[in-house]
């Protein structure tokens, strides 16, 4: 960096009188570019100019940065928020609307921090590894209470901030004590996944998984990569409602992933968001994991209750490792804090507390469940809807039925890019540019303009 | 399986669960620590090549997790683990960096039950995810309270403040910001500092160096010393300030003395980045507590300031805090708010939302403000007092020694300058609890438990050398 090396000269002052000169200087690492005549910014300085040191204070450490693009799918509620035209819906970011499109807080959540005020609980540090109440909980909302895995103690739980966080104590996890194993990510997979990998310092590479023709999965193309992959690679496996395609594997394929994952040595990490809130049922949702683990594998699961308990900005999750002995666990535990500490030191308290109180207490567990199938079940309503709208109106004889065989919050419409943007310039509909949609957005009201809008912009862009 | 190595001993690695961390990070454990961490990579390669043809990670015998050694537990909480098995009705716990009330509880501010009682009255709120910089008034309103309602900065539009998880998020988003866009990856921290400070800036991706701060001889600041460090930093580097009440040492430079550190940090060109964790808590005036940082801001330079309510505001596990990068321009003010959003998002999406509702709930209503105000200047007189109580009790014993530093010290934290075998001594023959460094935290002192400390300390340094 060639900038540094000149300042360390301090006994060179020079002093500026010239202004438009102050703005062209640039102290950053831009500080030595050649202009496009091949001269430098120093080399236009006349012997009798001089910059004081104390003015060089005057342009900024930070102007060389480049201004970063919004992010791509929380900058879409940004673009919606800014829009005025009152047939606007939103589609882009994955949180739960009611039939009337507003946000929700459980009931039950409402009660769980009635009690906890009532209660008058103190805000003390957790430990770095979190609540214990919350980890218990959790561990066993996503094995099942009974499961010998837990038993046996093989369960490293620790809180983390949502699956974000959860995701990156993993990833850090693996780029400190698996160097130059890579993740294997699906294509396509939730935008952020990427970056979490990339800023941990894990290098990922992708395997198949959407097949366009179908709208559906690439089973064979999916096998072929996770087998093509070195021994020991990360495979991170969307526990259910695959953010952003809604496409599954069946039980059957699930089982021949896991045997070909044994084969490899490699090691599942699955991103679970959607417990309870795909099917409805947390059991049913948790199956694959479940799969995992019941083969006695060795597994890496980040958990996240953003949507299933409306939780979002309480920033609530879990990252589990379940290895093969007590042992090992509590050495994996005890590495993962040393992750945590320097990142934040330890999880925030609130969030924690309320899913504690909601599935520690039968009452309000039942509760629970009974709003997550209500969710779940007005996104398979309104998929429902949306479909049969969609075909009638669409009289090109395409198979719009993928949209009833996806599952979970999204659907990957299978518009691209350029018809996305149709989308959102013609219709007012602001949705990812991968061509998904968020159906927890969509009300009954609003399914017919939107088949209207689909079927405007696959047939009519391209 | 790796054999533990000096990387996981305790004086290396002290971690904390909380701003008051224990040990020092002396230079000696740096050299050491490179070195040590130099080790682990050859032994990792080699585990690694091993590792490729093992078998079936279901065998039982076998883990692909075998190679990890088991991390020592943090030593602040080891203080506080061996407290709690301790079954002595006389104990204390001076490790603790909590304020803890006159009966040794926590304390949970009276402002703060009213806010969130209020907030969950509010039917319009609801827990949709809050942006990736966090809450835009709490925000707003952190800036102002660090830098001064009337700051030119602020008015200027210079100032980008992002929500963060409390001071060490703050600091971690703060430093990998700087790793990833500026020119200079020195960051120079105070000797002693906090243990989790060189963790944060490492893990950052930041190379840390130390500048002299405590001077043991005289229990105060190694003015020189700091001068002289400072002094022949790399034109650009990072130098970490604690803004108030320097943890663990509570020493703090006068006015005049930051005023000659502002001089020379920016004749260097030195990049001062604030840690501001107990503003208000120090002196009791929240302004007092924040001149340092606002005599930067005034000169019209650039620098970082990480702030945490976690103790002036009690919400310890809310994790609540905020990161503020003062730029030379409103524009680059903008190009860094947009970068610090790309730190964020892999890290953790958006901060959490109950803490800062509760902040900026308090901080932008005239009444909570003022209350908030009463309940903080409350704390930090009862820890003045506490220094007092203490000085005196040692002062009546004839307890050989100068111990003026108690009461000169600012802060939650004592550095008492004792060793650590005499912090043995007191904790194995009195019960008193403390971290290897001979800090204690003040906060964990009343006055019905003040003699009992005098008692321990006096025979602590009479009869342990």
């Amino acid at each position: 960096m060639g900038s540094s090396s000149v300042f360390s000269v301090a006994s060179a002052s020079l002093s500026l009188h010239d202004t438009n000169i102050k703005k062209k200087l640039n102290f950053g690492t831009n500080a030595f570019r050649f202009n496009k005549d091949g001269t430098n910014t120093f080399s236009n300085f006349k012997s009798s100019r001089r910059i004081s040191m104390a003015v060089a204070v005057n342009v900024s450490r930070f102007e060389g940065i480049p201004m970063a693009p919004p992010d791509p799918i929380l900058g879409v509620s940004e673009a919606f928020k800014a829009d005025t035209n009152a047939v606007k819906l939103n589609l882009g970011v994955g949180a739960y609307r009611t039939e009337e499109l507003q946000p929700y807080v459980l009931n039950v959540v409402k009660k769980a921090e009635n009690l906890m005020l009532e209660r008058g609980e103190n805000k003390e540090y957790l430990p770095i590894e979190g609540l214990a109440a919350f980890n218990k909980a959790t561990a066993e909302l996503l094995l099942g209470a009974d499961n010998p895995a837990i038993k046996q103690q093989r369960v490293a739980t620790v809180q983390g901030l949502s699956g974000t966080g959860s995701l990156r104590l993993g990833a850090a996890l693996i780029q400190r004590y698996f160097p130059g194993a890579k993740v294997l990510i699906s294509n396509p997979t939730w935008g952020n996944h990427k970056n979490i990998f990339n800023d941990a310092g894990v290098p990922w590479s992708e395997y198949r998984y959407y097949d366009p023709k179908t709208v559906g999965l690439d089973f064979e193309g999916m096998i072929e990569d996770i087998k093509s992959a070195p021994e020991g690679t990360f495979v991170l496996l969307h526990g259910c409602a695959h953010n952003p395609t809604g496409i599954d594997p069946t039980p059957q394929q699930w089982e021949k992933i896991a045997d070909l994952i044994q084969q490899k040595n490699h090691i599942p990490f699955f991103d679970v968001a959607y417990q309870g809130f795909a099917s409805g049922s947390l059991d049913e949702d948790a199956a694959s994991v479940r799969l995992f683990v019941a083969r006695g594998m060795e597994v890496l699961v980040a958990q996240s209750y953003s949507k299933n308990l409306g939780l979002y900005a309480e920033r609530v999750g879990a990252i589990n490792v379940i290895s093969s002995s007590p042992e090992s666990a509590t050495r994996v535990k005890s590495q993962l804090k040393r992750l945590a500490r320097p990142m934040y030191s330890n999880p925030p308290v609130h969030g924690a507390r309320i899913v504690a109180n909601i599935v520690g207490d039968p009452v309000l567990f039942g509760e629970w469940k009974a709003e997550m199938e209500m969710m779940a079940g007005r996104i398979k309503t309104v998929r429902q809807e949306l479909y049969d709208s969609i075909s009638s109106k669409d009289k090109s004889g395409k198979d719009w039925s993928f949209i009833l065989k996806q599952i979970g919050m999204f659907s990957f419409t299978g518009l691209n890019k350029n018809q996305s943007d149709n989308m959102t310039n013609k219709w007012h509909i602001y949705m990812t540019k991968d061509g998904r949609i968020s159906l927890a957005g969509l009300s009954l009201a609003k399914c017919e303009y939107l088949a209207d809008a689909i079927i405007d912009s696959y047939h009519n862009v391209s | 399986m790796r054999p533990p190595i000096i990387l996981e001993s305790t004086t290396t690695f002290s971690s904390s669960s909380s701003s008051s961390s224990s040990s020092s990070y002396s230079s000696c454990d740096r050299r050491l620590n490179t070195l040590a961490r130099h080790l682990i990579d050859v032994n990792d390669q080699n585990q690694m090549a091993s590792q490729n043809i093992s078998p079936s990670p279901t065998a039982s015998s076998n883990s692909v997790f075998a190679h990890l050694t088991r991390a020592p537990e943090d030593p602040i909480l080891g203080v506080t683990v061996a407290y709690n098995k301790d079954p002595s009705p006389i104990k204390l716990n001076l490790g603790v960096g909590a304020y803890r009330t006159e009966e040794g509880k926590p304390l949970v501010l009276d402002v703060v039950r009213r806010v969130e009682q209020q907030l969950l009255n509010d039917v319009s709120r609801n827990k949709e995810y809050i942006p990736i910089v966090g809450l835009a008034d709490f925000n707003k309103l952190s800036a102002k309270l660090i830098f001064g309602a009337d700051s030119p900065a602020i008015q200027e539009n210079r100032v980008t403040t992002v929500q963060g998880l409390s001071g060490t998020g703050s600091l971690r988003v703060g430093g990998e910001f700087l790793a990833k866009h500026y020119h200079q990856r020195i960051i120079y921290l105070p000797q002693p500092t906090w243990g989790n400070h060189p963790k944060i800036f490492t893990l950052a991706g930041l190379t840390v160096k130390t500048y002299r701060y405590y001077a043991p001889a005289t229990r105060g600041l190694d003015f020189e010393g700091l001068l002289e460090d400072l002094g022949s930093a790399p034109s650009g580097s990072v130098v970490l300030l604690h803004a108030c009440a320097h943890n663990p040492t509570g020493v703090d430079p006068t006015l005049e003395q930051w005023e000659q550190i502002r001089q020379l940090i920016r004749s260097k060109s030195l990049l001062p980045f604030f840690d501001s964790a107990y503003q208000g808590f120090a002196s009791g005036s929240l302004d007092a507590d924040a001149q340092p940082i606002r005599l930067f801001v005034a000169d019209g330079g650039e620098l970082l300031a990480a702030q945490s309510y976690a103790k002036n505001m009690g919400l310890y596990g809310e994790r609540v805090g905020a990161l503020s990068i003062v730029s030379k321009s409103a524009d680059v003010a903008s190009l860094v708010e947009s970068q610090l959003k790309l730190v964020i998002r892999p890290m953790y999406s958006s901060p959490p939302i109950h803490g800062a509702s509760i902040v900026a709930a308090i901080l932008k209503d005239r009444d909570l403000f003022n209350d908030w105000t009463i309940e903080l200047k409350a704390m930090a007189d009862r820890i003045i007092s506490m220094r007092q109580q203490l000085f005196d009790a040692l002062r009546a014993r004839g307890t050989p020694g100068d111990w003026s530093h108690i009461i000169k010290q600012i802060g939650m934290f004592t550095f008492t300058g004792l060793n650590s075998e005499q912090v043995s001594f007191m904790t194995k023959e009195y019960h008193i609890y403390l971290t290897s460094d001979g800090r204690i935290s003040m906060a964990g002192l009343s006055t019905k438990t003040v003699s009992h400390l005098a008692d321990a300390i006096h025979a602590a340094v009479t009869r342990v050398a």
